[in-house]
């Protein structure tokens, strides 16, 4: 048999051959269509755009490297330590805010791992359950101790610091009190005298009041 | 067009100051020439910084790099539409920025004054002219002008700051702008008040307009913010008390004290002393807050670069402060009250404890705010303030505030009868109650919470009251069906019933600030195909499932997305897609640090918050942090609904004896139900 490739030479093949060779063709495709392959998971991996094996095209699009999360991450008691401490790197925002929210800073991660540090420290020391308060305020004091109170969330309650709290209070209080004795007095001194009406209905003609409302309406804004 | 746009600065620099000069002179003597060039000058300054902006902006859409600005704030593959944002996203384009919507609101109230008030104008032309002549004068020697070269072309700009690239950020800040620009114009009327003795009635019918103007551009732009902070910030709140959030609440506040207290002087003419100082006060909380933004005094997130533009600011505020408040001192024997109050038990009374709470807030706002410098001067340590103590200090006020929202409304002017008060409170009051004790036996424990639902539930029941009385009444005595009678009630007295409908906004939003105390969040490291669990407030289960992570190029930045698959009690409930964004120049170098984008599921009931905080080594096992946020969808139609009372108070029109009562004519003071 002959079979002839197109613009070039003859290629000469048996019919053994050009049977062997379209057996061995239809083996390989339908080997290769997914229906009638075995069934296996197909992992996530292989969505358009990631890696081979698991790895990101390119890593140093997605910021920076984090660490797993652990399981104290998700501690309530670490978090609650967290909100009261301010993150220093300028964010304004307590640590645990700043570590799960501004993924390129450096500082909230490394005052976490301190949190973490001086909790298993502590709780090394401390067996009993009841004294779990107590740790809280050994690791924000040891923060305040190295970074003065600054590093505090909201100012601890002693001395000038009172004044913060307070003053607006006692202020509105205040100014509630001498509201209500102004009124009083006001009340009071109305009582006594006749009721005086500050605008006067106008005794209008119905012209002057259509004159009016026709003013009115040429002055509205 | 930078040579343009600087002579134009230059030019509306000299109109304004003399604009300044012509309108104080004019008006304190009479000159009508003077008086007339003053308002020119309004005109022709508005005309001036105009052509800057159009110049600025030129330069933006032209990618001049060579212009300082241009090349600080965007790139060559910047989208248009940030490009147009970028004249208000840096300090020099947003100075330029107010000072030329300041001439346009002046231009305006020149035009739309209406003629029985045109005596103020000299002096709104001065006062508008010296504010804006003020803002101009930072930009010309204060280092901050817009136009200014640099002595090279960079290749390609250093683009908008990602967390700017959002459509929230768009319509925020000129928003504010807005609010904080439009306050000096009734400040403008306040003066001219005091300065031509004519503090009766009149200035604050002119200024009605612009007030609620002000007053719905800063709702709307802190609602614009809160969104913004919520969907851009990814740390899953949309209030966070920051110096800067403070600065735009604080003149929010004090100006809807001015809106109740402005009804005592309309209806009894009391309170001028007071409303005066609203206005002065208002006004000087807005430069504050400008002042906060720009000079860098206090650390805030959203501040510009620190420059020496505050110390101008601050001489201004402190100036301007002086004289506005010595101009008062020397007009007080004229502003006595006409009437007195006559009860303890009236709508009088309540608004003014309204006023106390609301401007209580402002204090404790700004206490808080400024106490950290008051700290440092005192005892040389410097402290931070930040939610902990906002929170303790403003929510017992912010819920007695709640509380006085539904109560005037129901107080009779004058005096309040004990059968009215029964009258008007039994069924409001039973509904707050009722649902207190619904919650409790549900189990809700959260004070905080159940007061806010409670005082809610009770301020929207004498809302619906006030609807439901008015529509029967008319239902009764013109026999109109009850839609259409409710339909004509809101029309025919847009002031009460928008008023009413903003309430209405304010409690919803109150009652979406309450479902924040019940969020619950984790973080979990996911591999593809893992999954975590989180249980809502509802009791629900929520799984988010990890599917895979796939990274490609946009217009400006690469992405890398995460997408998340969720599912409600094994039922799925959507998909959830959060990135990082490497934002690069059209070089594709770099231009800031990868910023985050949250993924966020809403419905009315709760929102589900997904934020990928990274990759582990560089693999698609990523470090994710799910929140559920209850009711936050609240909090945007709450803003909403506040908004669109506020625009149904504005609306021109009404019946005629509601605009002759708003005008200060002929009121008719009625024992009740007004």
């Amino acid at each position: 048999m002959t079979v002839t490739r197109r613009h070039d030479a003859t290629l000469q093949l048996s019919r053994r051959g050009f049977l062997t060779l379209g057996a061995s063709s239809l083996f390989f495709t339908s080997w290769n269509m997914a229906s009638w392959r075995p069934a296996t998971l197909q992992t996530p991996d292989s969505l358009p755009g990631t890696g081979p094996s698991g790895r990101l095209w390119d890593p140093s699009r997605a910021g920076r490297p984090v660490d797993p999360v652990t399981a104290r991450d998700n501690d309530a008691a670490i978090q609650a330590i967290e909100k009261r401490i301010r993150c220093t790197c300028g964010c304004n925002q307590d640590v645990y805010t700043c570590r799960t929210t501004d993924f390129t800073c450096t500082t909230s991660p490394a005052m976490h791992r301190r949190v973490l540090a001086l909790a298993a420290a502590m709780h090394r020391r401390v067996l009993a359950l009841a004294a779990q308060g107590r740790t809280a305020e050994q690791i924000i004091d040891a923060f305040v101790k190295e970074n003065g109170v600054a590093i505090l969330m909201a100012p601890p309650r002693r001395g000038f610091n009172l004044a913060g709290y307070f003053v607006p209070s006692l202020a509105i209080l205040a100014a509630g009190v001498i509201l209500t004795l102004v009124l009083r007095r006001w009340t009071r001194a109305a009582g006594r005298e006749p009721a005086v009406s500050p605008h006067v209905d106008v005794a209008a003609s119905p012209e002057e009041l259509e004159r009016l409302d026709r003013e009115l309406e040429k002055f509205s804004l | 067009m930078t040579v343009l746009g600087n002579l134009c600065l230059w030019l509306a620099f000299l109109v304004g100051i003399w604009g300044a000069l012509a309108g104080f002179v004019g008006g304190l003597r009479g000159q009508p020439e003077l008086r007339q060039s003053a308002r020119h000058a309004v005109f022709a300054m508005c005309a001036a910084l105009l052509v800057a902006v159009f110049s600025l902006e030129w330069a933006l859409f032209q990618h001049d790099f060579n212009v300082e600005y241009v090349a600080a704030y965007t790139s060559q593959n910047l989208p248009v539409f940030y490009t147009w944002s970028a004249l208000y996203a840096g300090q020099k384009g947003s100075l330029l920025f107010w000072a030329t919507v300041l001439s346009l609101f002046g231009s305006l109230a020149m035009v739309f004054t209406a003629r029985r008030h045109r005596e103020y104008l000299p002096y709104v032309a001065a006062v508008v002219c010296s504010v804006a002549a003020f803002f101009i004068s930072v930009m010309l020697f204060a280092h901050a002008n817009p136009f200014r070269r640099l002595p090279y072309t960079p290749l390609d700009g250093s683009g908008l700051n990602p967390q700017l690239q959002n459509p929230g950020m768009v319509f925020h800040p000129p928003m504010l702008y807005l609010g904080y620009i439009s306050i000096t114009i009734p400040f403008a009327f306040a003066m001219a008040a005091l300065l031509s003795k004519r503090l009766d009635v009149d200035w604050l019918v002119a200024i009605r307009k612009w007030t609620l103007l002000s007053w719905l551009f800063l709702s709307i732009g802190i609602c614009l913010g809160m969104w913004w902070a919520y969907v851009e910030l990814g740390w899953g709140g949309y209030w966070a008390w920051d110096p800067v959030e403070n600065a735009s609440l604080l003149p929010w506040l004090t100006m809807t004290a001015f809106l109740h207290s402005v009804m005592i002087q309309e209806k009894r003419g009391m309170l001028k002393k007071w409303n005066l100082a609203l206005i002065i006060g208002s006004w000087l909380l807005s430069i504050f807050g400008t002042f906060i933004t720009r000079s860098g005094v206090i650390s805030s997130v959203h501040s510009f670069t620190q420059s020496n533009v505050g110390y101008f600011f601050l001489f201004f505020l402190i100036a301007a402060g002086t004289a506005s408040f010595a101009l008062y001192a020397t007009r007080l024997p004229l502003l006595d009250a006409e009437a007195r109050l006559e009860s303890m038990v009236s709508r009088e009374a309540s608004f003014l404890f309204n006023n106390l709470l609301l401007v209580g807030i402002a204090f404790s706002v700004l206490w808080g705010t400024l106490f950290p410098i008051l700290s440092e001067l005192v005892q040389g340590t410097k402290v931070t303030v930040g939610p902990p103590f906002f929170n303790q200090v403003n929510i017992p006020l912010g819920l007695a505030l709640l509380g006085l929202t539904g109560v005037g409304p129901l107080v009779a002017w004058r005096r309040a009868s004990l059968p009215n008060l029964r009258r008007q409170f039994a069924v409001p009051a039973t509904v707050g109650a009722f649902t207190l004790l619904v919650l409790l036996v549900g189990g809700m424990r959260d004070f905080s919470a159940l007061m806010a639902i409670g005082l809610g539930a009770f301020v929207l029941a004498t809302v619906v009251q006030e609807f439901a009385r008015g529509a029967g009444a008319r239902h009764r005595q013109y026999g109109e069906g009850y839609a259409l009678a409710l339909g004509r009630l809101l029309a025919r007295n847009r002031r009460r019933y928008g008023g009413y409908i903003v309430h209405t906004g304010i409690v919803i939003l109150f009652i979406a600030f309450a479902g924040m105390a019940f969020k619950t969040e984790t973080e979990a490291t996911l591999r593809p195909g893992e999954s975590v669990s989180l249980k809502s407030p509802y009791g629900w289960t929520y799984t988010f499932t990890h599917l895979g992570i796939s990274q490609y190029d946009a217009l400006n930045r690469q992405v890398t997305a995460a997408t998340v698959e969720v599912y409600r009690n094994g039922k799925k409930t959507g998909i959830l897609t959060t990135e990082k964004r490497q934002h690069v120049d059209a070089l594709g170098r770099p231009t800031f640090q990868p910023s985050t984008e949250v993924g966020i599921i809403s419905d009315v009931r709760e929102d589900l918050y997904g934020v990928l905080a990274g990759v582990v080594g560089g693999t698609e096992q990523a470090v994710f942090r799910f929140t559920i946020n209850p009711l936050v969808w609240w909090v945007w139609y709450g803003g909403m609904i506040v908004a669109l009372g506020g625009v149904i108070v504005m609306w021109p029109g009404g019946t005629p004896a509601v605009r002759r009562t708003q005008a200060g004519y002929a009121v008719k003071l009625v024992g009740e139900g007004t």
